[in-house]
């Protein structure tokens, strides 16, 4: 009848190695099926990178040297790239804020059917080619284009004003694909935030205004830094919007990158400018999971 | 009867660590076949690590599972020929109901005309004929739970495991099937073990208890002798109501302060000292200031709750604290009830003098 | 009362600012579509006339119905390789231990925030070793690669919101891993592995960078052409491929839906 026989803890343990067999061989089964996704991702997406980065070290001569690094630091062509995509990245993440917070905080304040109906015109272009956008900001901001001409017949301005082509365009165009990068984040945390504290701070005697700056605020945080972070990395790398907007005048990161392997071939200057930009990227994003975790750049 | 179908199962020696927790610490343990175990403990204890151990889904560091003559340690869940139900139901939402319970039958290449007749067969044994045409969400509950048994028996194996599969459901439903599930048992030729964290439920259903604590077995007894002779004070409070008091044990006797206790039931040995449980309803109030000798104690009423089928009285006794007694409805009515403040003797008898080690050795 | 008076002011302004975004961000995606159907000979807001013009210039255009042809060849096998690789790398990640999954993880998420630029430049470059420039085969594993996270992304948490017990159930009830998981799991996180299939079809029809150094030739996708179309001038025939564009889009969004809900309807 006594079942339980105490012997102490067993040295060797019965079938064990049996069972660890078959463990591992179950969680090879796993890594087989992940593999080939897996392999597709590193060998396209990674190993190139990496091999790419390792030629910034390379001099013309084929010798290990910095000298890559060197002229983008005293080149001043480089250095004008990093300024303008600098400022441009941190214009279009300001705008974005600007303009994205108070949408999502009045989003907040609809009832859920009404704002999640209101979303869709955030999430069409979302979904929408950054061609097709980037085209009809041409067509609406050209000389002729719908903006100039009310703008003057309205007795605004007395001629058309220059939007495309240079920075006002580049800059236009980036915040309206950038956008929805951070309200998705922004608004996802905002609808998470219990709304009953922001009333229980005005039942306490605070003002709507202190309400929200003292309760509402600091909680929407999360996500608005995660926005903020998503739309700076995008910003920084990104090549079609600036180049057809721009029109040559505007030259980010991206397209110089671009235009080094293309039009000079030089792939050290590329690759040394491509190591920067990704750097730069990883330590945006490393800040990101310091502070928040990973996982918030991506809960839309 | 059938020429013996269920199974014995024979553990031993199982082990499981979770870094540095011990899930299971080298349990052995052996049920019989057509047995109604119950593996009953806190949540975290290792219950139903063991279970899944049982089934196929928590690989043990090592030890040994038998099913009848057959190892089964290394054998994939689905080889293991064992029903199972699971606490979330765990059914096929986009299926009938129908095609839940046959989808062990379609499994095993049985003909879709026999697949129709024994799902309808065993349905109609949880008492739900002539709903396989439903939906999974148009059922309660209750229904829910008895299609997750018919689905789990309807290919008849010969061991049922089952993991708290009563508790999502209200007190009334509960206490109803379980009853039901017992009445099912001595219906199936299978060994069914269950897991729940509900003394009384495992009281009322199993053949034998086994009590889980820290990934270990404390002890496996019926549920008569477990709720009355509990080998280790743990197993003594997880089971029933009680409140216990230390004792010093000393060459098979027990002293409760100076005086000596009278039991007729052996004392376990353990560490980390002794225990007296009383249980409330095993006190017998006798009126009037009596004598403290042996095992009656005495003290004041110190107030007096009503509880519908019983009546709870806190007697405040001078040296050890308060003690609950729990006197039937209508025997509170045969012997009158003390009134607040009036002092009463309260008599425990030696064969129900329980003393428990603090821990099992 | 000075209180009451200021949050209507403040609610009102936060409407028109509400308001005003999204039309900011709604008007320029759909204006391509009336002036697609402008009459005139240059681009016009609003058109003073209706026609097909521009349709029709586009249809007939070999070149651009080639592109068109390579675009959805391209999108079509991309979704096809990345949808059932991403399922089930999604799936052996599921069932792997915490720490294998989430070191994965990381590394599945980076091609989503490496500059795409540096993965063209990247692909570019492997591609002129392995002779794949300016191939069909090259531009489909150039876009299964970057396609595969938004598969594994979003199987990942359909499986998370799955309820695994009932895999757990099938097994114990005699079916095999593989037979549990085609039966149990796959119909209930359809839903999930169709929205990834229709996140890795628009991103590669809407691909633009890489296309853009790797596709080329008779191979070029339609993102690489209408690129350099609007390098040089505003062709009102890009208004009606985007229309086009942004038809196929939704349409492929709605299947979705549409299969989704009726998946739906059985939870």
């Amino acid at each position: 009848m006594s079942i339980h026989e105490s012997n102490g803890s067993p040295q060797s343990l019965k079938n064990a190695s049996k069972i660890k067999f078959e463990e591992r061989r179950e969680s090879l089964t796993f890594l087989g099926l992940s593999l080939p996704a897996i392999l597709a991702i590193l060998i396209v997406v990674f190993l190139p990178i990496i091999w790419l980065s390792s030629l910034s070290f390379y001099n013309a001569a084929g010798e290990l040297s910095m000298e890559n690094y060197a002229r983008i630091y005293e080149s001043a062509l480089y250095r004008r790239t990093f300024v303008v995509t600098f400022q441009i990245s941190i214009a279009v993440t300001l705008i974005c804020v600007l303009l994205g917070y108070p949408l999502c905080y009045w989003l907040t304040k609809l009832p859920d059917r009404t704002a999640s109906i209101l979303m869709i015109f955030v999430l069409v272009p979302f979904w929408t080619s950054i061609l097709v956008r980037t085209y009809a900001w041409l067509v609406l901001l050209q000389r002729n284009g719908i903006i100039n001409s009310s703008l003057m017949s309205l007795g605004i301005i007395d001629e058309p004003l220059q939007l495309a082509h240079n920075l006002t365009g580049s800059i236009i165009g980036m915040v309206h694909v950038m956008l929805p990068f951070l309200v998705l984040p922004l608004y996802a945390t905002m609808r998470s935030i219990d709304t009953d504290l922001v009333r229980a701070a005005v039942g306490l005697g605070s003002s709507p205004r202190e309400a929200f700056w003292r309760v509402f605020f600091p909680m929407s945080r999360p996500g608005l830094f995660a926005g903020i972070v998503l739309v700076f990395i995008l910003s920084l790398g990104f090549y079609v919007t600036p180049a057809l907007m721009g029109g040559g005048r505007v030259q980010m990161l991206a397209q110089r990158i671009e235009s080094t392997i293309t039009i000079y071939s030089n792939w050290g200057a590329a690759s040394a400018l491509g190591v920067v930009l990704l750097l730069l990227a990883l330590v945006m994003i490393w800040l990101m999971h310091r502070v928040f975790g990973l996982d918030k750049l991506f809960m839309r | 009867m059938f020429a013996n179908k269920s199974q014995t199962i024979d553990i031993s020696n199982l082990c499981k660590s979770y870094g540095s927790v011990n899930a299971l610490d080298d349990v052995s343990l052996n049920i019989s076949a057509g047995e109604f175990l119950t593996l009953l403990g806190p949540s975290g204890s290792g219950k139903t690590t063991l279970l899944m151990a049982l089934a196929g889904f928590v690989r043990p560091d090592g030890g040994s599972i038998r099913f009848g003559d057959r190892e089964m340690i290394t054998t994939p869940p689905h080889k293991r020929g064992l029903g199972m139900v699971f606490q979330s139901y765990a059914l096929f939402p986009f299926m009938t109901v129908a095609e839940n319970v046959a989808y062990p039958l379609k499994i095993r290449g049985v003909s879709k005309s026999d697949q129709k007749i024994r799902a309808e067969r065993a349905l109609e044994t949880v008492e739900l004929g002539g709903y396989g045409n439903r939906r999974i969400n148009q059922l309660s509950g209750g229904q829910k739970q008895r299609v997750a048994l018919a689905r789990a028996m309807v290919f008849e194996p010969q061991i049922i495991l089952m993991d708290e599969p009563l508790s999502a459901l209200d007190k009334k439903l509960r206490e109803h099937m379980q009853i039901e599930l017992k009445a099912l048992h001595q219906k199936l030729d299978a060994t069914i073990v269950y897991v729940t964290h509900d003394q009384r439920e495992a009281l009322t259903m199993s053949d034998r208890i086994a009590v889980v604590n820290h990934g270990r077995i404390e002890q496996v007894e019926t549920p008569e002798r477990l709720y009355r002779q509990p080998h280790s004070f743990f197993v003594a409070d997880f089971i029933g109501e009680s409140i216990s008091l230390p004792v010093t044990v000393a060459k098979g006797t027990a002293q409760l302060g100076e005086r000596v206790l009278k039991s007729d039931l052996p004392i376990a040995l353990g560490s980390g000292g002794h225990r007296l449980v009383v249980r409330p309803e095993l006190l017998e109030v006798t009126p009037g200031d009596v004598p403290e000798t042996a095992n009656d104690l005495s003290g004041y009423v110190h107030d007096i709750i009503y509880q519908g089928d019983s009546v709870l009285v806190i007697v405040q006794h001078d040296s050890v604290g308060q003690i609950n007694v729990r006197v039937p409805a209508n025997r509170a009515g045969q012997i009158g009830l003390p009134s607040k403040g009036e002092r009463i003797g309260l008599a425990l008898h030696p064969e129900d003098t329980i003393i428990v080690p603090e821990h099992i050795s | 009362m000075e209180q009451v008076g200021q949050r209507k002011i403040d609610g009102m302004w936060l409407t028109v600012v509400g308001f005003a975004v999204l039309f900011f961000l709604i008007l320029p995606t759909l204006i391509v579509i009336p002036i697609s159907f402008g009459g005139g000979d240059f681009l016009e807001f609003p058109p003073n006339s209706f026609s097909l013009r521009w349709y029709e210039s586009y249809f007939s255009s070999i070149e651009w119905m080639s592109a068109t042809k390579i675009s959805l060849i391209v999108a079509v096998m991309t979704t096809a390789i990345a949808t059932p690789l991403g399922a089930l790398c999604a799936y052996g990640l599921h069932c792997s231990t915490p720490r294998i999954r989430n070191t994965a993880q990381a590394f599945v998420i980076m091609p989503l925030v490496v500059p795409v630029i540096l993965t063209a430049v990247g692909v570019f470059s492997l591609y002129a070793k392995l002779g794949l420039n300016y191939t069909l085969t090259g531009i489909v594993i150039a876009h299964t690669a970057i396609a595969l996270p938004f598969v594994i992304v979003t199987v990942m948490s359909g499986l998370q919101n799955y309820d695994f017990d009932q895999e757990l159930a099938a097994r114990s009830l005699g079916a095999s891993r593989a037979f549990a998981l085609w039966t149990i799991t796959v119909p209930q996180v359809k839903f999930s592995i169709q929205t990834g299939a229709f996140l890795a079809f628009v991103t590669s029809l809407d691909e633009v960078v890489i296309s853009m150094l790797v596709s080329g030739g008779e191979n070029a996708t339609i993102t690489r052409r209408m690129f350099n179309s609007m390098r040089d001038h505003l062709d009102p025939t890009i208004a009606a491929i985007s229309t086009c564009l942004i038809a196929v889009s939704i349409g492929a969004l709605i299947c979705v839906r549409f299969l989704g809900s009726r998946g739906e309807v059985n939870e």
